[in-house]
């Protein structure tokens, strides 16, 4: 050894410092503005379904008939329906609407297709085949057709809607969770565990669920834009939630008939429906990208 | 000076990521001469991929080739449009790469036999049939059997071994003048390694081309090269005869490799020596010599200078080391 | 290939039984006298005297255990008996066969035009990524899958038809017909229809070829000295293609559902129309037929798509 080397110390050059998960995950998130945008209407749109009695200026379901068929004007931001009912009012209740069944219909779909998907990916066999045959028969309905069908057979009004909505969303989720579930299963952790003595269940429950929350997460975030178009399309169509009670789909249908004259009863809600879903569809891509970018040719 | 088939001088590539500058390839110089086979020498990550694919101008955004000169039978490529005419030209017909990961380097979707037959069409402009029997005979000569039932397979239906050959047939097919062999056997098992390295030399031997072969593997170098560069952090470190770096290696580094590898006639007992530390990080990297952390032969002259450039040594070698020289 | 073939047809028929389960059971769920199915709720039902209904459950097999009545049904619909419509008082075969050229008209060209333009715009944006190009077509796409269907075709119906009186806005003719008739009655459906498809086929293809851009084997290919056409043309598309048609078999089943609403706003004759008032006339006869069939028919062409998928990529045809 020199004398140089043992009078100079030399440092070894450290490793670059890892970036925190958490941090590039929220570099990634908030890259895009739009994505940022989509994250404002979402909050706009929660604040507004919460506090809609609060904020919404006049009765949403009741109308002054002295008023019908304003146009917009100080008194009434938006003009007024056929029956006097404030445009904006019945705007703001909309967004509950859309909320609820958006976030009831995520739920049950979300729960429904895991387990189906994750029972039949982990166990397959006989089981598995006729799991995934019968979520693809689901898949053979058009969501609209689907949730139009149990609509009639159960009977209009939201929770029947929440109902056939989310029957109608469930195979999204089976199969994203199936294909999960086949591929985690493979890992060397899972054979681990098993070598273990983990049962069946704790294997599901510890490693394959919460390995594929994510891209559950994105999916629910892209589905959401659907399913409100979907609700939307059925309150318009005259099946679910029926005048008065305020949704954004039926308030554009109810606006058809005046749409030469009055064409913000249409168009005003249209806009409603349009901006909540490319605000979820932005968010829900954000969310993809920044959880796992491999992501984009699956999802 | 005789002139060379390929000269590289001073090259530089960088790579701007949101890390920082990452200077992949920082002022490499080497040379290939008709019909040699030269070794490219490194650890992971020292840069000597990037410098083959900057030779063949197919380094895309964050990476970027910022200086130097890549001349290739007289004509500085650097001069060209990255994907202009000129370097479509030479691609596959002059230079050919043969890439390290057999699985993913050819098309899943389109039969090995197109895959060669568009060679042969573009640039030697043969029509369908005359391809398809050239790509048979290519095929039969890198030791596939049966090629006439084999060319319209798929790449999936081949073990990675054979998927080599199959791109060592695609890469030779042109009659290039210099083929560049990319870590071709770090992913396959050591008796496939062995037969492609031989066929290698076999075919470059046959067609009369140049060899560059990029490895971290001193054996494969040892037998096969005639001239070596040992590479360390993005420069080329120490460059010579075969023999003469095997048998006095000059800078510390290569010391270090050598002593790292077992060799057949080694007395018993004597223990592997590793290169203690890790491969620089190569952002912001200090001005003095990369290697100077690692080196158990440091003179106070390593501390004051910044990186040694490459010096002669006695008997002509080239080094990049104050000690050594 | 062959026997991947096969294999999915053997699929497609097992799946085409469960739909024929779901669809049975469903209506099922029906609450009340199950002779609500064929009959509707009719008042006739409820002045009728016990054995009078007794004597219509036997007429259409209700007495008998359910696994029965399904077999039976599942009969008749095979021999071309999908009922008589409760409302409109004729063979649900008939009603269908006179709608469904017209549905099928619209719904086809709005599917063709929807993935054709939508893999050509997929492929732009992705080539040309980052310039101006990319940036009109992925805001396109984007403001494409947010649309609401319907109300797109108000908007369109507003502009175009009302206000600048270019196009009809509603009504429909056979194009054997009146050919330039047709083609502007369906010009504005067609749009409303396709939009959708079109700006979720654009968007995956934008970033399936982004994906397969990146791959060594495209590396590969540049390195062999083909140009820009050649490496994206042979090399890439296909490969990039490979998700984009499991999409393809979804749209389809999008163009289904989307008619059931552009009928709606623009009038239009159509399969959809009729189950949409079928199921305010709780015509459950057809509201049953009519779901079946449409089933069946993207059971039928999700078959052909898969069968493409194993043509596209030759590693699945061993699944």
């Amino acid at each position: 050894m020199s004398a140089a080397s043992q009078s100079q110390t030399v440092q070894f050059q450290e490793a670059p410092p890892r970036v925190s998960e958490w941090k590039r995950f929220r570099r990634v998130f908030f890259q895009r503005k739009i994505v940022l945008f989509g994250l404002v209407v979402l909050l706009l749109l929660f604040f507004t379904a919460a506090f809609a009695p609060w904020i919404a200026p006049y009765d949403p379901y009741r109308g002054n008939m002295a008023d019908s068929l304003q146009h917009p004007s100080k008194k009434y931001w938006l003009g007024t329906d056929i029956q006097g009912r404030d445009v904006l009012s019945r705007l703001i209740f909309g967004a509950r609407t859309t909320v609820m069944v958006g976030f009831l219909t995520v739920l049950m779909a979300a729960s429904a297709g895991m387990i189906m998907g994750l029972t039949a990916g982990y166990f397959g066999g006989m089981t598995g085949t006729v799991i995934m045959r019968f979520v693809d028969s689901l898949m053979a309905f058009p969501m609209l057709l689907l949730a139009l069908v149990l609509a009639a057979v159960l009977g209009s009004g939201i929770h029947n809607v929440i109902i056939a909505l989310g029957v109608a969303t469930t195979p999204g989720y089976a199969r994203v969770m199936y294909g999960l579930t086949l591929s985690l299963r493979e890992n060397d952790y899972v054979t681990a565990s098993r070598a273990m003595g983990a049962t069946d269940r704790q294997i599901m429950l510890r490693h394959i669920l919460p390995n594929s929350l994510p891209p559950v997460i994105v999916l629910v975030t892209l589905q959401l834009g659907n399913i409100i178009l979907a609700e939307a399309g059925l309150s318009f169509l005259g099946i679910g939630i029926k005048p008065p009670g305020a949704a954004w789909g039926a308030m554009v249908f109810d606006g058809y008939r005046y749409l030469l004259t009055h064409p913000v009863l249409s168009f005003a809600p249209g806009l409603a429906i349009m901006l909540v879903v490319f605000a979820f569809n932005m968010v829900g891509d954000g969310l993809r990208d920044a959880l796992d970018p491999r992501l984009r040719g699956l999802l | 000076m005789t002139s060379h088939l390929l000269e590289v001088r001073n090259l530089r590539t960088y790579f701007t990521t949101e890390a920082g500058l990452v200077k992949a390839v920082d002022g490499v110089s080497y040379y290939v001469d008709e019909q040699e086979i030269v070794g490219l020498v490194g650890e992971s990550g020292c840069g000597k991929s990037v410098s083959q694919l900057s030779v063949l101008r197919l380094i895309s955004s964050p990476g970027e080739i910022v200086g130097g000169k890549i001349i290739f039978e007289g004509e500085d490529l650097l001069q060209y449009e990255p994907n202009g005419p000129e370097m479509r030209s030479i691609r596959g017909a002059k230079i050919a790469m043969i890439f390290q990961e057999p699985m993913t380097s050819l098309n899943p979707v389109l039969t090995i036999g197109r895959q060669v037959t568009e060679m042969l069409e573009i640039h030697l402009g043969m029509d369908k049939d005359a391809a398809r029997q050239r790509a048979i005979e290519l095929l039969r000569m890198v030791g596939i059997s049966d090629p006439e039932g084999r060319i319209d397979d798929y790449p999936h239906q081949f073990s990675g071994g054979m998927r080599q050959r199959v791109m060592i047939a695609m890469a030779l097919s042109c009659n290039p003048r210099l083929l560049i062999a990319d870590e071709p056997t770090t992913a396959l098992d050591v008796t496939t390694q062995a037969q492609l390295l031989e066929l290698m030399k076999d075919m470059v031997e046959r067609f009369r081309a140049s060899l560059v072969l990029v490895t971290h593997n001193l054996g494969v170098v040892a037998r096969y090269a005639k001239r070596i560069y040992i590479m360390y952090a993005g420069r080329i470190v120490e460059a010579g005869p075969t023999k003469k770096i095997f048998s006095s290696p000059k800078h510390p580094y290569t010391m270090g490799l050598l002593k790292c590898i077992p060799r057949l006639d080694e007395r018993k007992g004597r223990k592997l020596v590793p290169i203690e530390g890790l491969p620089p990080n190569l952002i912001d990297m200090p001005p003095t010599c990369a290697f100077l952390p690692r080196c158990d032969q440091r003179i106070q002259r390593c501390f004051e200078e910044p990186w040694p450039p490459l010096m002669e040594a006695e008997d002509g070698r080239l080094v990049s080391c104050y000690k050594a020289v | 290939m062959t026997a991947y073939i096969v294999r999915r047809l053997v699929m497609a028929v097992f799946v085409l039984f469960m739909v024929t389960l779901v669809v049975f059971f469903v209506m099922r769920l029906i609450p009340g006298d199950p002779l609500i199915i064929f009959l509707g709720q009719s008042a006739q039902l409820g002045s009728m005297s016990a054995e009078e209904l007794e004597h219509l459950r036997k007429e259409y097999g209700l007495d008998k255990p359910i696994v029965v009545q399904y077999v039976n049904w599942l009969r008749d619909i095979t021999s071309g008996n999908l009922g008589t419509s409760i409302y409109y008082r004729e063979k649900v075969g008939k009603l269908l066969m006179e709608r469904f050229p017209i549905t099928l008209h619209i719904g086809l060209t709005a599917y063709v035009v929807a993935n054709g333009l939508g893999v050509l715009l997929g492929l732009l944006a992705a080539v040309r990524r980052g310039t101006w190009i990319d940036a009109v077509a992925t805001t396109f796409a984007n403001v494409g899958i947010t649309i609401p269907v319907f109300w797109l075709g108000l908007l369109l119906m507003y502009v175009l038809g009302l206000k600048l009186g270019w196009l009809p806005i509603s009504g429909y003719t056979s194009p054997f017909q009146n050919f330039w008739l047709s083609m502007k009655q369906i010009i504005m459906p067609v749009a409303c229809l396709s939009v959708t498809g079109l700006a979720v086929i654009a968007r995956q293809t934008r970033s399936s070829m982004l994906e397969v851009i990146r791959q060594d084997y495209i590396r590969t290919a540049w390195s062999k000295g083909l140009g820009e056409r050649l490496v994206i043309m042979r090399h890439a598309l296909k490969n990039s293609l490979i998700p984009v048609i499991t999409l393809m078999g979804i749209g389809l089943g999008l163009v289904f559902g989307g008619s059931v609403l552009v009928e709606t706003v623009f009038a239009i004759p159509g399969v959809g129309r009729l189950l949409v008032s079928s199921v305010f006339a709780k015509d459950y006869v057809v509201i049953q037929s009519g779901t079946l069939i449409i089933a069946s028919i993207i059971v039928m062409i999700n078959l052909i798509v898969d069968i493409a998928y194993g043509w596209l990529d030759p590693r699945i045809r061993y699944t």
